[in-house]
């Protein structure tokens, strides 16, 4: 590209709610990138990965950059883990091509189409939390492009702030271009065949909220916990659902150690069809289906009732993908939610003995009749990160609900109070609608982080929707 | 095997270089932007364990290819399969007005890709075996009102191809001719409104099976082949009045 080509497109996040119109390019090089940047117009801009985020954290009205061509695996060391990519390098593309060979990202979330860059500027979790913390504290050497055009270098050692402010920093600081990423070793090295690990999911119907937080505390012997939550249940049954619990199981056989080069090379020759991570054509596309008149109070009552009861204890071994991508399974899911799009709500409340604020914000959201199919419930680890990183120890919840317009809205605002009240915060990654005074409320270090910004982006070049929405930016 | 990418820092020839790097091949990449060049062979080398190098590659520079391709299969064997995927496809106002900016279209997409196959072709020929793939275009397949600079040079490189072909099919080598329709790249992104664009991916498993199957000349998407079919049918007399 001799200029940058800029083509207006309408954008939406996963929720497909809001939509804004942008001009987007897609460098193709990292020279690319620097080029739209110098070629932006004197117009604000914000690089987007695989627009996973629910809300307008990857939004702008405004030159937007589009980073997934940017996938090139720079520098990888068997010994350490150690992984230096591109931004644009998904965490699909790393499980496919580092499962086969032993080793699986540090953190993943409910879904493998995420970039590195977006797991940074996210701060993402993932069901291991309590023991390996977020996506940034497996992170080194973030090589950053100033709106200036200069390219700093940045990680716990040098220009700290800059990288504490880019963990979760939803993209606001700058533009990322390549990081290290630190993988698990997830079973020694083998060659017994492309089954080389898989989980060991053990599931625990629990029946209320005291109960999951009994059988989550108990499972210290799991580096992998999920629950899934019945929104509809109200009183004395709230937080009843299934406790998912897991861990690595090896395969069997004899291991040998792959790191030497001929063994490493006969591992990445192993047929990667039969990679229990490589992308699989889903039989169910969501863009031709919207079940959206089906998504009401009865259904939905329905629905979680019978997954609740049908379901029991049970305990088995999945692949990877079957225990961390269930929903990926099915390409587009958002689009059942119709034209209107989805919102979801994740929050995070302080730990304490009575789940007090829980018991609220479920009881008010059961009260309220909206719909809420899919609610996920996980108990963070110790490991904080301060900024704008959404993780801190307590219990975070998430809510899935169609787009019911101002009723759902106004139903949020409360939960906002709420969650603001008890020393919570919302997930900035999810949001699409969250006020600047409550988010002041639960993002105590945002002066800091925004004076950290405004040091590296003096002309606030860097922005977006959604920091736009929060005072973050200008 | 080994394969030999030229013009190796496009969308479509990083697809190939690395449909083959998953296949096992080694393979050598040929750019103008070396450092970019760099950075490829070491992804390729990382997600595939192959070996993977990378030189400096200018179409224009004529007295260069023999020595590139035989380096090339120094360092990573004699190759058994060579990629000609670079292109340059202007900007039809600046070619009409000022020829220097012409020159260079029909240089590169013509005359480069013609030397570098020469000089591919005079190993392949003494090795008697091995596969050279033109990478050309379907705008190549008719003159039209816009770019025709671009159509031309393309039109020109199928029918080297095509020469070529029959030329080395006596020396046991063979010759394929890719054209592609509208793949995802800069020089379709933002231009196509809502036609559907092919993947690099696609197009990279296309030229692979149709090495495999020693196809002469390919399409892809496939249905180009039928449309570029009709748009030859149009007479003259109204093709000339069409603005596309």
């Amino acid at each position: 590209m001799a200029v940058a080509r800029w083509s207006q497109r309408e954008i939406a996040g996963w929720g497909r709610y809001p939509k804004v119109r942008a001009l987007v390019a897609r460098p193709e090089t990292r020279a690319d990138v620097i080029e739209a940047i110098v070629d932006r117009q004197d117009e604000p801009i914000l690089a987007q990965g695989l627009r996973r985020s629910y809300g307008d954290a990857a939004l702008l009205t405004g030159r937007v950059i589009d980073m997934t061509r940017l996938d090139r695996m720079l520098d990888f060391d068997p010994a350490t883990g150690w992984l230096r990519c591109e931004a644009g390098v998904s965490i699909a593309d790393i499980a496919a091509t580092f499962l086969p060979r032993g080793y699986f990202p540090p953190v993943v979330p409910g879904t493998k189409f995420v970039t590195v860059a977006g797991a940074l500027a996210s701060d993402i979790h993932g069901k291991n939390h309590h023991v390996a913390g977020s996506w940034s504290n497996h992170v080194r050497d973030v090589e950053l492009l100033l709106p200036s055009g200069d390219i700093v270098c940045c990680d716990r050692g040098i220009n700290a702030e800059l990288f504490r402010a880019t963990a979760g920093g939803q993209g606001l600081t700058g533009i990322v271009l390549a990081m290290d990423v630190q993988l698990e070793r997830v079973v020694a090295g083998t060659e017994v065949g492309p089954r080389l690990a898989a989980i060991e999911m053990e599931t625990v119907r629990v029946a209320n909220m005291d109960e999951f937080v009994r059988v989550s505390g108990a499972s210290g012997g799991y580096s992998y916990s999920v629950g899934w939550i019945d929104g509809a249940a109200r009183g004395s049954s709230v937080g009843r659902g299934f406790f998912m619990r897991g861990r690595v199981t090896g395969a069997a056989g004899p291991a040998r150690v792959i790191g030497t080069a001929g063994s490493e090379r006969t591992a990445a020759s192993l047929d990667r069809r039969q990679s229990d991570v490589t992308p699989r054509r889903s039989l169910v596309d969501g863009r031709y289906l919207s079940f959206n008149w089906l998504l009401n109070r009865v259904s939905m009552r329905t629905f979680n009732a019978v997954l609740y009861l049908r379901n029991g204890n049970s305990r088995r071994t999945v692949t990877f993908d079957r225990y961390f991508f269930p929903l990926d399974a099915v390409k587009n899911w958002n689009r059942f939610y119709g034209p209107r799009g989805l919102l979801q709500y994740q929050f995070v409340v302080p730990p304490d003995p009575q789940n007090r604020a829980l018991h609220s914000a479920l009881d008010a959201v059961a009260a309220s009749g909206i719909p809420s199919f899919l609610g996920v419930i996980k108990e963070f680890g110790p490991q904080a990160n301060g900024g704008l990183s959404f993780p801190v120890p307590g219990t975070t919840v998430a809510l899935d609900f169609p787009n019911t317009g101002a009723r759902l809205l106004g139903l949020l605002e409360r939960l906002d109070d709420l969650v603001a009240s008890a020393g919570g915060r919302v997930y900035l990654a999810k949001d699409a609608r969250l006020g600047a005074d409550a988010f002041r409320r639960m993002y105590p270090d945002w002066r800091q982080w925004k004076e950290t910004r405004d040091r590296y982006d003096p002309g606030g070049v860097m922005q977006s929707e959604l920091g736009r929405r929060l005072g973050l930016v200008g | 095997m080994s394969v030999l990418v030229l013009g190796a820092t496009s969308p479509i020839a990083r697809a190939i270089a690395r449909e083959y790097a998953r296949r096992g091949a080694d393979v050598a990449l040929g750019a103008r932007d070396v450092a970019e060049a760099v950075r490829l062979a070491g992804d390729l080398r990382v997600r595939f364990g192959v070996r993977a190098a990378a030189y400096r590659f200018d179409a224009l520079d004529y007295g260069s290819h023999r020595q590139l391709v035989r380096q090339a299969g120094e360092e990573i064997g004699s190759v058994d399969v060579a990629v000609v995927a670079f292109g340059e496809l202007g900007d039809r106002e600046r070619s009409i007005e000022d020829f220097e900016s012409a020159r260079i279209v029909l240089e590169t997409n013509y005359l480069g890709a013609a030397s570098v196959c020469e000089a591919v072709a005079r190993v392949m020929a003494a090795a008697g075996r091995g596969t050279i793939v033109g990478i050309g275009s379907v705008a190549g397949d008719r003159g039209r009102f816009s770019n025709y600079f671009y159509g031309s040079a393309k039109g020109g490189f199928a029918l080297y191809l095509q020469g070529l072909r029959a030329r080395m099919y006596h020396h046991g080598v063979h010759v394929v001719t890719v054209k592609p329709g509208f793949i995802d790249t800069p020089m379709t992104w933002g231009r196509m409104g809502r036609l559907p664009v092919a993947s690099p991916e696609s197009l990279a498993r296309a030229v692979a099976k149709a090495v495999d199957r020693r196809r002469d000349v390919v399409y892809h998407p496939w249905f180009w082949r039928g449309i570029m079919a009709v748009v030859r049918l149009v007479p003259e007399s109204r093709w000339k009045r069409l603005k596309i």
